[in-house]
């Protein structure tokens, strides 16, 4: 098992760096495409008869419809030609998902096999999970490098089978209404893109514009309308409100499939394809609203977070808050905000793939998820909390990534029509994202009087995984300069014919902060060698070592330590109330923008 | 000038803090110590036992010390004014972690409420430079200082709504939530609880850092005018010392509810405005 699984690591590693090199411009093979499609239909209504999820089945049956009609009537005769292609972006995604993807993927292994021993409930079908990651993973692959429309939504709607099957692994009721929920929502957004397809076909019968470079050259005119749609599935897909449901109830799956899906992939895939249409955006008030989707999707999130104490929850509002920075980069569309949009693609991935599974793994040690139980994290499990500091850091501190991204785009924001909105935003956001960040951290690293280590028997797969992720958040902060110069400046001169980059001294003085950050933890033996420690103040109570001292009515008590949540403040259910009408008004004026450019 | 800033700011803040504490005095109609008193309190905090609930308390503090005077040695190096106060939080993290180590109830709350204090300023922070950035073209405090653009007149609200959060970093009343000078109250010391002899004289000399760099952010409405500068600076911290004194401590609410109303109101609409006239949109 872990031999085969090392040696589809090693391939899969190994395929994302090979296709930096060459490309293949095959024969489409678009009818076996299409039958793949309609069996993955015809499965889809049998499960969904199945469950009577019939919502789901209506869906699916839409759906279908409108491919069968342009297959039928259109795509005679259609065949675009440049069905392949790679850019610095597509490779900049294809390292994201060949390079997390795997190692999650190994992670995942070991995972799994803890994860059978603690719930026996659970029908073991490894294989099968493992069948659908590396698809998943596949799917992803194909997706960033097609060019033809057509071959995307394929890919696009393989992810979202592999997503719904992975969501639902525990065959739970809440694993399997959380698999059609999120089945749902993105069928949503597949039929806006089917109808995207559509429009196109009919626009252009010869099937030109069918290719994702001709369409994205041929302006706002022509493709305002198609770049409006497949927005909408990207919303889908990225997850931002009211779409934010589905990804929230996903975390139901085993921890790695919420890692996949929130940082090279899914999502991802979302918000790589409303990247792509951000110069036909740029500038177009359905745009501009789109973007405004993303930043109150930041926004609303981000406060949601604070009220949460399930790490997974925490995490799962980060990633939406994230997506819609990325989104709203991408909806405004200057050349600015779209290099800050792939660097926080970038980054986010990295960390937050590196917590999801640190707190994958604290879950198996400890029994629990909960950030209250994580109190002396850096007791009972040393290296691992270290390393979930790191992740922590990687998501809000200077000088690492996240926060280079939000700062490059604030000084994009800025410069853009309507930018004091989205820089306020911006601002407020932050601030809320500071708070719930650091919270965590200060859980992880207080330093309980008592607690054992109980490290031990994490296994050696998941460790190498953790630290190379550890290393590599780190690492993505020092060098992210270069993969800026070598890659995404590249990418946004083709298409925006000038790019943005960080002023040369800053950069050298984020690097020195860094030297420091790494420098300073070596004060730490040297603090432990001298002085004298002595319990906390506690009020000349008298208190055992364990903090446990006598209560009133001499009922003995342990002193315990809560977070703030502000739940009559930040609360999910409170916030979203008013934030899914706010961005279901913003989607329908992008629509009804788009229906008057129809007629 | 960083050089100089980290030699001398120390100086100018613990005189600033011995002025501060001789006004008080006088307000409340005590005598009050010497004008030096902040640095006889902190050498000789110097001279006691090092002793700790966690070692690695005195870690976070360092990291606090060395990052504050980091900050601090940015601003007057005239570079980014974002990064500069990206840097102000993260110096900021590291106290309220050094807190969150000791597992003391006392400094854990005080942790709590510092965040909320850093969730309540941090927005109108952020305005402040953008506010600069529209009226002077610039992100960097060497352009903004040497500008000759009377700053002043376009950011009338932002400097207000810069006031109010003044407050709140100096952790003057009425928003002193998480610790104070005086340790007569049901959060002891707050945040500062758990630290005692070189690791607090750290803190205190961090926090002269900081006095020094939120003034210079002052001066900065003002660089037009230096002289006038310097007097404003006089008049704000003394407004502080005024606001300290007819005060009494809040709830956190309150220190939420000023420090995001500023910056949505007076911030929010001063850009606005400016916007509209400056870009056209």
């Amino acid at each position: 098992m872990v031999i085969s699984a090392a040696s589809i690591y090693l391939l899969a590693t190994s395929y994302a760096r090979g296709t930096v090199y060459y490309t293949v411009p095959f024969e489409p093979a678009s009818q076996v495409m299409f039958a793949i499609e309609m069996g993955i239909a015809l499965l889809l209504l049998w499960l969904g008869i199945r469950f009577k999820q019939y919502i789901a089945v209506a869906l699916v049956l839409v759906q279908s419809a409108l491919m069968l009609f342009y297959e039928f009537t259109m795509g005679m005769g259609m065949e675009p030609v440049k069905n392949l292609f790679f850019d610095q972006f597509s490779i900049i995604m294809a390292m994201i998902i060949g390079i997390i993807g795997s190692l999650i993927a190994v992670y995942a292994v070991s995972y799994m096999k803890t994860y059978h021993g603690h719930h026996p409930e659970v029908r073991d079908r490894r294989r099968f999970f493992f069948f659908v990651t590396f698809i998943f993973l596949a799917a992803m692959f194909g997706l960033v490098f097609s060019n033809n429309l057509l071959w995307i939504f394929f890919f696009w709607e393989i992810t979202t089978l592999a997503s719904f099957l992975l969501i639902g692994y525990a065959e739970s009721e809440e694993a399997t209404n959380n698999a059609f929920l999120a089945l749902k929502m993105n069928l949503l957004g597949g039929i806006a893109f089917a109808v995207a397809i559509i429009y196109l076909a009919s626009a252009d019968p010869a099937g030109g514009l069918l290719e994702l470079d001709t369409l994205i050259a041929s302006g706002q005119a022509v493709a305002i309308v198609p770049a409006v749609l497949i927005s909408f599935a990207g919303l889908t897909k990225a997850a931002q409100m009211p779409f934010s449901g589905w990804l929230v109830g996903a975390m139901v799956a085993p921890t790695p499939v919420s890692a996949l899906l929130h940082s090279s992939t899914m999502v991802k895939a979302g918000v790589y394809i409303i990247v792509r249409f951000a110069p036909v955006l740029a500038g177009s008030l359905a745009g501009m609203s789109i973007g405004l989707v993303g930043a109150v999707t930041f926004l609303v999130a981000s406060g949601i977070a604070i009220s949460q104490s399930n790490a997974k929850k925490v995490l799962a509002y980060s990633t939406i808050a994230n997506l819609g920075l990325i989104v709203a980069c991408a909806g405004v569309g200057t050349y600015k905000l779209i290099w800050a949009a792939i660097l926080l693609i970038i980054f986010h991935a990295i960390a937050k793939s590196l917590l999801f599974l640190c707190v994958g793994t604290v879950e198996h040690r400890t029994g629990s998820r909960d950030i209250e139980d994580m109190d002396g994290l850096i007791v009972r499990m040393p290296r691992l909390a270290a390393m979930m500091f790191v992740g922590i850091a990687g998501m809000f501190l200077a000088p690492f990534g996240m926060l280079i991204s939000k700062w490059a785009a604030i000084e994009g924001f800025i410069d853009a029509p309507f930018g004091i909105i989205f820089v306020t935003i911006l601002a407020f956001g932050g601030a809320v994202t500071v708070f719930f960040w650091a919270k965590w951290m200060g859980k992880i690293i207080s330093v309980t009087p008592y607690g054992e280590n109980v490290e031990g028997t994490i296994s050696r797969e998941k460790w190498t995984v953790l630290s190379i992720l550890t290393v590599l958040t780190v690492l993505a902060a020092l060098l992210f300069p270069l993969i800026s110069s070598g890659l995404i400046e590249p990418y946004l001169l083709g298409v925006f014919g000038e790019t943005a980059r960080l002023a040369q001294d800053n950069i050298i003085i984020m690097a020195l902060m860094i030297s420091l950050l790494l420098i300073l933890p070596f004060s730490l033996p040297f603090y432990a060698k001298g002085g004298k420690t002595m319990p906390a103040y506690m009020c000349g109570r008298t208190v055992t070592t364990d903090l446990k001292f006598a209560g009133s009515a001499g009922i003995e008590r342990t002193m315990t330590t809560r977070n703030y949540y502000f739940t009559e403040y930040f609360g999910e259910g409170k916030l979203l109330r008013i934030a899914n009408p706010v961005c279901i008004l913003l989607i329908l004026l992008a629509g009804a923008i788009m229906a008057g450019v129809v007629m | 000038m960083a050089i100089i800033y980290l030699v001398l700011a120390p100086v100018l803040g613990g005189l600033i803090a011995g002025i501060d504490r001789r006004i008080t005095a006088r307000m409340q109609g005590r005598v009050g110590p010497p004008i030096l008193q902040p640095f006889y309190d902190v050498a000789k905090l110097f001279e006691k036992e090092d002793v700790t609930v966690t070692p690695s308390q005195n870690f976070y503090i360092l990291s606090y010390l060395v990052f504050m005077a980091v900050t601090g040695a940015l601003f007057f190096a005239g570079e980014d004014l974002l990064l500069v106060i990206f840097a102000f939080t993260l110096a900021h993290i590291f106290i309220v972690l050094g807190a969150y180590a000791a597992f003391s109830p006392y400094s854990y709350v005080g942790a709590e409420r510092e965040l909320i204090a850093l969730m309540a300023y941090e927005p109108m922070i952020i305005l402040t430079a953008v506010g600069f950035y529209l009226v002077t073209g610039s992100f960097y405090v060497g352009d903004i200082a040497a500008s000759q653009i009377p700053v002043i007149l376009y950011l009338p609200g932002v400097f207000l709504g810069f006031l109010t959060i003044l407050t709140i970093k100096l952790r003057k009343s009425p928003f002193d939530i998480s610790t104070s000078h005086h340790a007569h109250q049901e959060l002891v010391k707050g945040l500062t609880t758990e630290f005692s002899g070189a690791t607090l004289g750290k803190i205190e000399i961090a926090h002269w850092y900081e006095t020094v760099v939120l003034l210079g952010i002052v001066y900065l409405f003002f660089g037009f005018n230096p002289l006038l500068a310097l007097v404003v600076i006089a008049v704000a911290y003394l407004l502080e010392i005024f606001i300290d004194n007819t005060f009494s401590r809040m709830k956190w609410q309150m220190t939420m509810k000023s420090g995001w109303g500023s910056a949505a109101i007076l911030g929010f609409l001063n850009l606005a405005v400016l916007y509209y006239f400056y870009l056209g949109v």
